[in-house]
C-alpha cells in the first residue's frame, strides 16, 4: 500500500542509476546519501528504502540488497560527527554504513520508515500512517496549510556580503534629509576654498607684475581682490562649520542606532550563540567597533567626499584656464590611484587580523579577571602574565607586519607629489617662456595643485580607515546577520491561559557532535510535580533548557497544552515559566527591582507578598535599606540562601503555570535548605513543577520521579514504586543513604 | 622497549561486529569500545576499553605493549570510530566572512564543509589547529607551515 507521503528527492547524481534498479511500480520511501565508506574515507554511496527491500550502493558502484523481513533492525549511533547505521538480524550484523552528520536527518527518516515497514510485516497490518502531518526531518507537526517546516528551512549557510559598509545605509536612511543638506553645505564650502588660488591670478598679472614693470600700484583692484580673499575665507569657514556640525550629529546618531540595534539583536540570540562566543569579543564588537564606524563616518568619510569634490572642481577650473598645463598636472594621478588600489588588499586583511588579535588580548582579560581567585589560589600570576605577554607579542608582530607596508606607502605618495610639482614647474616655465601662459596662471596652478596633492596624500589614508571601518562593520553585521537558532515563529500561535501540561515527543538534542538527549518521550499533567533524577551529565539540565526553549530540540517536539513551543512567540511562552537556578543571578539594583525583574510593573504590595511567600521578607527587612537595599555585583553581599530566596520570590511574582527548579537547594547548607524548601513548597502549589535535585530527599513531594541516564529515561514512578523495583533509582538512593550514614558517623566521632 | 606486557583480558569479535572483552574473572563484556585518552597529543598511549554502559573495563598504558592479535582488533575498531580528517590543502573557501564553505583535500579524500565562525578554529598546544564544522566534525591541521602557500594564504584570513 502506498503512503500519503511525498516521495523523497533522490540526490541528483544518483537519480538515473537508482531508478534503473527499481522494479516497475516500486517507489522510494527514503534515501540516504552516504558520504563516507567503511574505512571512513570520503566517498559517495547510497542507501535506498523501498516498500519491499533495502538497497545499498557502495562507492565502487556495486549494489547489494536485503528484502525487508521480520527481525531486521537498523541500529543507529553516532560518534564524533560520524553516524553509523547497522543492519542486523537476530543472528548477527548483515551490513553497516557510515555517513557524516550532515546526512543525519535523512538517516533518521530512513530508519523510521524502515521500522514502520518491518513492523507492518510483523503484524500483517498495512504500515501505520503517521498520526498527523509532520516535518520529514524534525518530526515537528507542520503548521496547518504549510508544506515546509519553518524550523528546518532556516539553516543558514551563506556568508554575509563584503560590501558591508553600504549596508550601513539601513541606519543612515532616517537621517537622509540632514545628510542631503550636509552635502549641499559641503559642496558650497569646498567651492569657497577654491576661490583664493583663482584670485592669485589677477593679483599676480594685474597688480604685482605691472608694478614691478614700473607702473603705479593698482590700489582699487588690490583692495577688491584682498576683500574677495577675505570673503571667500569667511564663507568657507561658516559653511564648513555648519556642514561639520550637521554631519557629525548625524554620524553619531547612526552609530548609536547601530549599537542599540546590535545589542537588541544580540540579546535575543539563543544561549547556544552565547555559549560559543567570548564575552570580551562581543563587548568589543558592540562598544569599540561601532565607535570606530562613527569616527569613520563623521571624519574620514566626510573628508574623503570633500576631497573628491575638491579634486573634481579643481580639475574643471584647471582645464578651463589652460588645458595643456592641466593635463600635465593631472598626469601622476592615475599612478597614485593604482598604488592605492594595490595596497588596499594587503592592508585590509592586515587590519582584520589586528582586530582578531586585539580580541585575543581582551579575551585574556575577560578570562582571568573573573577567575582571579583561581589564579591566585594556584599562584599562577606569572603564567597568566606570560599568556598576556604572548598575546601582546602576537599583536605586535601582526602590527609590525602591516606597518611595513603602511610606512612605505605614505612617503611614496609624498615623493610622487613632489615629482608632480616639479613637472608642473618645468612645463610651466617652458610655457611662460613661450608666452603661452602668464606668470599668474603658473602661480595659480601651483597653488591649486599644492592643495590638490596634499589632499591626494590624505585621500590615500582613506584606504586604511575604510578597511578598518569595513572590518568593524563586518564584525557587527556578523552579529546582526546571525539568525537565532531559537527563532521566533513567523505566524505565532496565540497562547492564552496555560494549563501546564507538557508533552515531550521523541525528542533528541545534540550539542556539537555529542548527542545529549536521545529519543525521549514524557507526558506531564497540569499541576503535576516531576522530580528529575540522575547522575550529573545524564541530561537533566539539558532537558530543562529544552523545555524553557533556551535551545531547540534537534528531533521531535515539545508541546505545552498541545501546542508546539516553537510555534508560540518566545516571550509569550516564557511568561508562563518560572525558573529557579542553582546559582541565582542578581542584577545590580535594589532588592525590589530584582524581585520584580520578570514583572517590572508589579506593585510594592505584590513584591512584598512574593517575598513573604518566598520566606525572604524577614531577612530583607533586616537589611539597612530594606527592599531598597542595593544588591548585585558591587552591592551588598547576600548569602547563597538569601539570594536563592530572592530568586524564588522573583519566580513567584510572575505566577507561572510551569515551574522549573534546577538544583535550587544544592548550593546551601541543610539548615538553609529547610528554609528554602518551605519557600519552594509555597511556590509549587498548583503549578506544573519540574525539579532537578541531587539530594533525593528534597524530591519527596514529587508525584513522579523520572530517572535519567545518558540522555534517556530509564525509570518513571513514585518513590515507593521505584524503591520496590530496585532499579537505577534504588541504587542512587542506596548510595546517598550510605553517604549520609558515613557523614553522620564521621560527624559523631 | 620492554617486551609486550601480558594483558589480563582477551578480546574477540562477535557476529554483530562488536568487540567482546573477557576479563580476568571470565566475565564477558559485549560491545566494548576502545577510546584514546589523548587522541591528538599522544594517540598511542593510554587507551581505555569502555563498556556499553560507559564504564572503563580495561586500561592499556601503551598500545605497543599489547600482543599483536589483540592490538589488531583494537586498531581495527579504532579505525572505524575515529574520524578526524587531516587537512592537507585548502582548495577554495566561499568567502572570508563566516559562515564559509571550505573545499579541502584531506588524508581521507576531498571534502567540503561549512565553518560557522572563526571561533570554531582552535589552536592546540604544539601548533595544531582543530577546525570544527557546522556538524561537529573535527578537521585537523597538524602543521600550519607544512601547508602549501595557497592554503596558508587562505587560512591566514581566518586566523
Amino acid at each position: 500500500m502506498l503512503l500519503p507521503i511525498s516521495e523523497p528527492k533522490l540526490p541528483a547524481t544518483w537519480q538515473a542509476d537508482a531508478l534503473a534498479r527499481l522494479m516497475p511500480g516500486e517507489t522510494v520511501l527514503a534515501a540516504l546519501e552516504l558520504d563516507l565508506d567503511a574505512r571512513l574515507q570520503f566517498a559517495r554511496g547510497l542507501l535506498l528504502l523501498t516498500p519491499c527491500r533495502l538497497l545499498a550502493c557502495s562507492p565502487d558502484l556495486s549494489w547489494q540488497e536485503w528484502p525487508l523481513a521480520a527481525g531486521l533492525t537498523l541500529r543507529h549511533s553516532d560518534h564524533a560527527g560520524v553516524g553509523s547505521l547497522e543492519l542486523v538480524d537476530t543472528s548477527g550484523r548483515l551490513a553497516h554504513w557510515r555517513y557524516t552528520l550532515s546526512q543525519n536527518l535523512a538517516a533518521l527518516r530512513l530508519i523510521s520508515e524502515f521500522e514502520r515497514h518491518v513492523e507492518a510485516l510483523l503484524t500483517g497490518q498495512p504500515p501505520a500512517t503517521p498520526e498527523e502531518e509532520v516535518c520529514a526531518t524534525c518530526k515537528a507537526p507542520l503548521p496547518p496549510g504549510e508544506d515546509e517546516c519553518p524550523i528546518c528551512a532556516r539553516e543558514l549557510h551563506e556568508a554575509p556580503s563584503t560590501w558591508t559598509l553600504f549596508r550601513l545605509w539601513r541606519f543612515a536612511k532616517p537621517y537622509r534629509w540632514q545628510l542631503v543638506s550636509g552635502f549641499a553645505l559641503m559642496t558650497g564650502a569646498t567651492a569657497a576654498t577654491l576661490v583664493p588660488p583663482y584670485l592669485t591670478m589677477p593679483l599676480m598679472d594685474k597688480v604685482l607684475i605691472p608694478y614691478q614693470n614700473g607702473q603705479p600700484l593698482n590700489t582699487a583692484l588690490e583692495i577688491k581682490l584682498l576683500a574677495g580673499l577675505f570673503g571667500a575665507a569667511l564663507l568657507s569657514w561658516s559653511l564648513g562649520w555648519a556642514k561639520t556640525y550637521i554631519l557629525a550629529l548625524v554620524s553619531e546618531r547612526i552609530s548609536a542606532d547601530l549599537r542599540t540595534t546590535t545589542y537588541e539583536h544580540l540579546i535575543k540570540l539563543s544561549l547556544e550563540y552565547f555559549g560559543g562566543k567570548r564575552t570580551g569579543d562581543l563587548m568589543a564588537r558592540i562598544g569599540s567597533e561601532s565607535d570606530r564606524i562613527s569616527v569613520f563616518l563623521s571624519m574620514h568619510a566626510l573628508d574623503f567626499i570633500t576631497d573628491v569634490l575638491m579634486i573634481a572642481m579643481t580639475t574643471v577650473i584647471l582645464f578651463s584656464i589652460n588645458p595643456w598645463l592641466a593635463l600635465v598636472t593631472l598626469l601622476p594621478l592615475p599612478l597614485i590611484m593604482w598604488m592605492i588600489h594595490t595596497v588596499r588588499d594587503r592592508l585590509r586583511t592586515g587590519f582584520e587580523k589586528i582586530d582578531r588579535v586585539w580580541g585575543e588580548v581582551t579575551n585574556i582579560l575577560a578570562d582571568t579577571i573573573p577567575g582571579i581567585r583561581v589564579v591566585k589560589a594556584f599562584a599562577q600570576e606569572k603564567r597568566e602574565t606570560q599568556r598576556f605577554r604572548e598575546a601582546n607579542a602576537h599583536n605586535l608582530a601582526v602590527n609590525d607586519r602591516i606597518n611595513k607596508t603602511w610606512s612605505l606607502f605614505s612617503p611614496t605618495v609624498t615623493l610622487l607629489t613632489e615629482i608632480g610639482l616639479l613637472v608642473v614647474w618645468a612645463f610651466g616655465i617652458w610655457q611662460v617662456s613661450k608666452n603661452d601662459i602668464t606668470v599668474g596662471v603658473l602661480v595659480a596652478f601651483l597653488a591649486y595643485i599644492g592643495r590638490f596633492y596634499t589632499r591626494l596624500d590624505s585621500m590615500s589614508r582613506i584606504v586604511s580607515v575604510t578597511q578598518k571601518a569595513a572590518a568593524g562593520a563586518k564584525r557587527i553585521f556578523d552579529i546582526l546577520d546571525h539568525v537565532s537558532s531559537v527563532p521566533e515563529p513567523v505566524k505565532p500561535v496565540p497562547l492564552p491561559s496555560v494549563q501546564g501540561s507538557i508533552q515531550m515527543r521523541e525528542i533528541g538534542f545534540r550539542y556539537g557532535n555529542r548527542s545529549v538527549i536521545r529519543n525521549l518521550s514524557l507526558d506531564i499533567k497540569p499541576g503535576e510535580m516531576i522530580g528529575l533524577v540522575g547522575h550529573s551529565g545524564s541530561g537533566k539540565s539539558t532537558l530543562v533548557n529544552l523545555i524553557c526553549r533556551f535551545y531547540d530540540v534537534s528531533e521531535g517536539a515539545i508541546m505545552i497544552d498541545g501546542v508546539d513551543i516553537r510555534s508560540v512567540a518566545i516571550a509569550d511562552f516564557r511568561r508562563n515559566i518560572g525558573l529557579v537556578l542553582q546559582e541565582p543571578f542578581l542584577f545590580f539594583g535594589t532588592i525590589a527591582e530584582n524581585i520584580a525583574y520578570g514583572k517590572p510593573d508589579a506593585t510594592r504590595a505584590e513584591i512584598i507578598a512574593a517575598a513573604r511567600a518566598a520566606h525572604a521578607h524577614e531577612f530583607i527587612l533586616r537589611l539597612p535599606q530594606g527592599y531598597d537595599s542595593i544588591v548585585g555585583e558591587r552591592g551588598q553581599g547576600l548569602s547563597g540562601g538569601e539570594r536563592q530566596r530572592v530568586s524564588i520570590a522573583r519566580a513567584l511574582l510572575i505566577d507561572p503555570a510551569i515551574l522549573i527548579m534546577d538544583e535550587a537547594t544544592s548550593a546551601v547548607d541543610t539548615e538553609t535548605e529547610k528554609e528554602i524548601q518551605r519557600a519552594l513548597d509555597n511556590l509549587v502549589q498548583g503549578r506544573t513543577t519540574i525539579a532537578i535535585a541531587h539530594r533525593l530527599s528534597t524530591l519527596r513531594k514529587a508525584d513522579r520521579l523520572v530517572v535519567m541516564d545518558r540522555g534517556q529515561i530509564v525509570e518513571v514512578g513514585n518513590h515507593d514504586e521505584l524503591m520496590a523495583a530496585e532499579g537505577a533509582y534504588w541504587r542512587l538512593y542506596q548510595a546517598q543513604l550510605r553517604n549520609a550514614e558515613q557523614n553522620l558517623l564521621e560527624g559523631g566521632e | 622497549m620492554s617486551a609486550p606486557l601480558n594483558v589480563n583480558f582477551s578480546l574477540e569479535r562477535n557476529a554483530f561486529g562488536q568487540l567482546v572483552l573477557i576479563d580476568a574473572n571470565g566475565i564477558r563484556h559485549e560491545g566494548v569500545t576502545p577510546v584514546r585518552a589523548n587522541p591528538i597529543s599522544a594517540p598511542l598511549e593510554g587507551i581505555a576499553l569502555m563498556s556499553t554502559e560507559g564504564h572503563e573495563v580495561a586500561w592499556i598504558e601503551l598500545l605497543a605493549w599489547v600482543p599483536a592479535p589483540l592490538r589488531a582488533l583494537i586498531e581495527e575498531e579504532l579505525s572505524t570510530r575515529e574520524f578526524m580528517p587531516e587537512i592537507q590543502r585548502l582548495n577554495k573557501v566561499s568567502s572570508f566572512a563566516t559562515p564559509s564553505t571550505w573545499e579541502v583535500e584531506t588524508d581521507r579524500g576531498t571534502a567540503s564543509f561549512v565553518l560557522k565562525g572563526e571561533e570554531d578554529i582552535r589552536r592546540l598546544p604544539g601548533g595544531i589547529l582543530l577546525i570544527a564544522d557546522a556538524h561537529g566534525i573535527q578537521f585537523m591541521i597538524r602543521q600550519l607551515s607544512a601547508l602549501d602557500r595557497h592554503s596558508r594564504k587562505l587560512l591566514d584570513r581566518f586566523l
